[in-house]
C-alpha cells in the first residue's frame, strides 16, 4: 500500500460551488435545506430565522407586508405563476371577521419533490412565511395540506409547529404583539386533483376533493365559505427571504416577468439527478447539459418533460429556451412545479403521451363530463396507437377531442390534460407515424408493435424453444432457429433465457 | 386502482372498536372531520371495511353515502386489507422512463399476485404508487418500509427474497 501525501499548494480542491452541479445555481428557498438540522429551531434562528417576522410584527403594517410582496414580482410557484402579492391582495381586501391562510403541499406533480424537501429541510421557513402571512391578510388560523405519500415531511412538520408554539411563534400572543395565529396540519389521502386550490379547499372541509367553478376565488369565499389566502410551499419559502434582504435583491433575480429563482426536480435519463435552483430564464441547455451534466451512456437528448401531466415536452431543438412561465407556454409546455424529466432516444414519445393520460383518467374527480369522459377516450385512443390498430383518422380525432376537452373543462386538472398528447404531437408527429403507418414504434418501447427475431449468434440449442409459452420457435438442433410473429405474444422469455444475444427485438 | 368490496369476512380486534370510538368522540362536531378520522380508522384496522364506515358515519352524523363517498374518492383509502408486508413500485414519470414498468411485472412474477391486490395467505400485497417523492433514486420500490433505488430488474428477486424468509 502507498503512503499518503502530503497535500502540496499545487492540488487544489475544487469548492462544491464551483462544481458544475452547483455553479449556476442559486438557493433562495433551498437556502437553509441541507445546511441546518430541520428538527432544531434554534439552527433556524440561527440563520435569520423568525427574524423576518418579527420585524413584520413589530415595525411593519399589514399593508406594507403586502406591497413588499408586490413589488418583489414573486409569482406561485405551485404552477400557473399568478402574482403572489396580488393574491395577498385579494385576501387583505375582502372583508370578514374570519379568513384563513393555507399552504399547498399536495405535491401530486409525478417527478416533482421540491415541496417535499422545503418541508423536510426547512419547515420553519413555510411556518414564519404563513404567519406573516395572516399578520398581513388579517388570518388567525392556517392550514397545511400535505399529501399523505410524504411521511418524514408530516412528521417533521409536526415538530417545527411543536417548536414555534413553545417559542411564542405560533399562539395568542406572537412577540408580544397580541397577534394571534395557529397552524393545523391536515393530511390528503392521495387524489392528484387535491392541489387545484378549489379541490383542495374541499378536500380540507372533509369532503371528496372535487374542484368547483371559479368565481368565487378563494381569496373572496374559500374554506368553510372565508375568505383564503392559499399559497404553494415553495412560494412561502421564499418569502421570509424577501422580507430578510428586501424586494428589491429578489427582483434583481430572474427576468423582466419572472423574478426570484425556481426549483426543479432533475430527473430521468440525466447524469446529476435532484433537487436544482437555479434563476428563472436560465436556459434549459444549461440545467440538462451543464448541471444535470447530459445523457448517461453517450445516449442523446430527446425532450425535457416539464410540468407533470399538465405540461409538455421540449424537443431538443428548442433546447436553447430561456426557462420562465412565458417562454415555456409559448412552445406548449408549462412551468408546473417544476418536475424536469429528461427523456434520451429509448423513450418512446407516445407512450410518455399515454402514460400521462392515464394517469388523468385515474385522478379525474369525475364531476365534469369533457374531463372524466373525455380523457378516457384519448387514453384509449393512445393505447390504439400503442397497440399498432391506429389510424391515421384516430390521430386527427386525438387532436379533435383534446381541444374539447381543454375548451370545457371546469378545473385545470381537464383544462390541461391533453398538453402531453398536444405537445408530443406537435413536435414528435413522425413517431406517431410511425406507429400508425409503418406499425413501427421507433424507441423499442410499444410492445404490441415489437417484433422478436433471431439472427446469426444462435447455436441451435433450443433453450428458447422449451421456454416458449406457446410454441412460436422452431428450429433443428444446431441450426439456427426462427420465430412465428403469428404466434409470438412477445413475453420475453426467449430473450431472458438465451445465453448468446441471438435475440433480437425491434 | 381497484376498490371493490372485500369476501374476507370482518373482525375486529380486542380494543379497536373502543379505540375507534375514541377517536369518533374527539373529532365529533369539527369542522372536516370525516378525512381525518377515516385515516385514523385505517391506522387502527389497516382498512376500512363496511362495518367501520357504518360505525364512523353514525358516530358523525353522517349519512354512509357521504362517508363512502370520501373513502371511494381518495386511493389511500382502501376498503380491502393489505398484506402483512407491503409492496409499493412508484410509478411516477421519473421512474417510469427509468423502466419501473419492467420492475412492476418482475414484482408481480415474484411474489405471485397483481398490483392493487393480496396474495392468498395475506403475506404480501402489491401497489403501484403514485410518485413518492424520491425521483433522483429512480426507478424506486418500497418494501415493508424499506426504499431501494436505482433498481435494476434483475436485483428485485434478490431483494424480494429477504423479505419472503423473514
Amino acid at each position: 500500500m502507498e503512503p499518503v501525501k502530503p497535500h502540496t499548494h499545487d492540488e487544489t480542491v475544487t469548492s462544491l460551488n464551483n462544481t458544475d452541479f452547483y455553479k449556476h445555481q442559486l438557493r433562495v428557498a433551498l437556502r437553509n435545506c441541507g445546511v441546518i438540522n430541520p428538527e432544531s429551531i434554534d439552527e433556524y434562528i440561527a440563520f435569520d430565522g423568525y427574524s423576518a417576522l418579527a420585524r413584520a410584527l413589530t415595525e411593519q403594517t399589514p399593508a406594507e407586508i403586502v406591497e413588499i410582496v408586490l413589488k418583489s414580482g414573486l409569482r406561485g410557484r405551485g404552477g400557473a405563476g399568478f402574482p403572489t402579492g396580488r393574491k395577498w391582495q385579494f385576501a387583505a381586501d375582502a372583508q370578514n371577521d374570519v379568513k384563513y391562510v393555507a399552504c399547498n403541499a399536495d405535491e401530486g406533480d409525478p417527478g416533482a419533490f421540491m415541496d417535499r424537501s422545503v418541508l423536510e429541510g426547512d419547515p420553519h421557513s413555510v411556518i414564519e412565511a404563513m404567519v406573516i402571512a395572516g399578520y398581513a391578510v388579517g388570518a388567525h388560523q392556517g392550514y397545511i395540506y400535505v399529501r399523505a405519500e410524504y411521511p418524514i415531511a408530516v412528521e417533521r412538520l409536526n415538530i417545527a409547529i411543536r417548536q414555534a408554539k413553545e417559542y411564542g411563534f405560533l399562539g395568542d400572543n406572537i412577540f408580544g404583539t397580541g397577534f394571534a395565529f395557529d397552524l393545523e396540519i391536515r393530511l390528503g389521502a392521495g387524489a392528484f386533483v387535491c392541489g387545484e386550490e378549489t379541490a383542495l379547499i374541499t378536500s380540507i372541509e372533509g369532503n371528496r376533493g372535487e374542484p368547483r367553478p371559479r368565481p368565487p376565488f378563494p381569496a373572496v369565499k374559500g374554506l368553510f365559505g372565508k375568505p383564503t389566502l392559499l399559497n404553494n410551499v415553495e412560494t412561502y419559502a421564499n418569502i421570509p427571504w424577501i422580507l430578510q434582504n428586501g424586494w428589491e435583491k429578489f427582483a434583481a433575480i430572474g427576468t423582466e416577468k419572472s423574478k426570484g429563482t425556481k426549483i426543479f426536480a432533475l430527473g430521468g435519463k440525466i447524469r446529476n439527478t435532484g433537487l436544482v435552483e437555479v434563476p428563472i430564464g436560465t436556459t434549459l441547455r444549461t440545467v440538462v447539459e451543464e448541471v444535470g451534466g447530459g445523457c448517461p451512456g453517450g445516449k442523446k437528448f430527446k425532450a425535457a418533460q416539464t410540468g407533470g401531466p399538465s405540461g409538455g415536452c421540449i424537443p431538443a431543438a428548442h433546447i436553447d429556451i430561456p426557462i420562465d412561465y412565458e417562454s415555456l407556454s409559448s412552445i406548449g409546455s408549462m412551468m408546473g412545479s417544476g418536475g424536469l424529466i429528461i427523456m434520451d432516444e429509448d423513450n418512446c414519445m407516445v407512450d410518455i403521451a399515454r402514460y400521462f393520460l392515464d394517469f388523468t383518467v385515474d385522478e379525474s374527480c369525475g364531476k365534469c363530463t369533457p374531463c372524466r369522459i373525455g380523457t378516457k377516450r384519448l387514453c384509449q385512443l393512445l393505447d390504439k396507437i400503442t397497440g399498432g390498430s391506429g389510424t391515421m383518422e384516430d390521430v386527427e380525432l386525438l387532436e379533435e377531442l383534446c381541444a374539447h376537452i381543454s375548451n370545457n373543462s371546469l378545473c385545470a386538472l381537464g383544462q390541461t390534460a391533453p398538453n402531453p398528447v398536444l405537445s408530443t404531437l406537435r413536435y414528435f408527429r413522425d413517431e406517431y407515424e410511425a406507429h400508425v403507418i409503418d406499425k413501427k414504434c421507433p424507441a423499442g418501447v410499444c410492445k404490441g408493435l415489437l417484433q422478436y427475431g433471431i439472427n446469426d449468434k444462435c447455436t441451435g440449442c433450443t433453450a428458447c424453444v422449451r421456454v416458449c409459452p406457446t410454441g412460436a420457435i422452431s428450429g433443428k438442433v444446431k441450426e439456427k432457429h426462427v420465430i412465428d410473429p403469428a404466434k409470438c405474444i412477445k413475453c420475453n422469455a426467449c430473450m431472458e433465457k438465451c445465453r448468446f444475444n441471438a435475440i433480437v427485438k425491434g | 386502482m381497484p376498490n371493490t368490496k372485500t369476501v374476507v369476512p370482518f373482525s375486529a380486534a380486542p380494543g379497536q372498536l373502543e379505540k375507534l370510538d375514541a377517536v369518533i368522540a374527539g373529532y365529533k362536531g369539527k369542522p372536516g372531520a370525516t378525512m381525518p378520522v377515516l385515516q385514523e380508522a385505517q391506522e387502527i384496522f389497516g382498512y376500512l371495511p363496511e362495518e367501520v364506515q357504518i360505525k364512523i358515519a353514525e358516530g358523525l352524523g353522517l349519512s354512509l353515502s357521504e362517508v363512502y363517498g370520501v373513502v371511494s374518492f381518495y386511493t389511500q383509502f382502501s376498503v380491502n386489507p393489505k398484506g402483512r408486508k407491503q409492496v409499493s413500485v412508484c410509478m411516477g414519470t421519473a421512474c417510469y422512463v427509468k423502466g419501473a414498468g419492467e420492475i412492476l411485472e418482475r414484482v408481480e412474477k415474484k411474489i405471485g399476485c397483481k398490483a392493487g391486490s393480496v396474495t392468498e395467505d395475506g403475506q404480501f400485497s402489491i401497489d403501484a404508487t403514485r410518485c413518492i417523492g424520491a425521483c433522483g433514486l429512480a426507478p424506486v420500490m418500497i418494501v415493508d418500509g424499506d426504499v431501494y433505488g436505482r433498481l435494476s430488474p434483475d436485483q428485485v428477486d434478490g431483494i424480494l427474497e429477504k423479505y419472503m424468509k423473514g
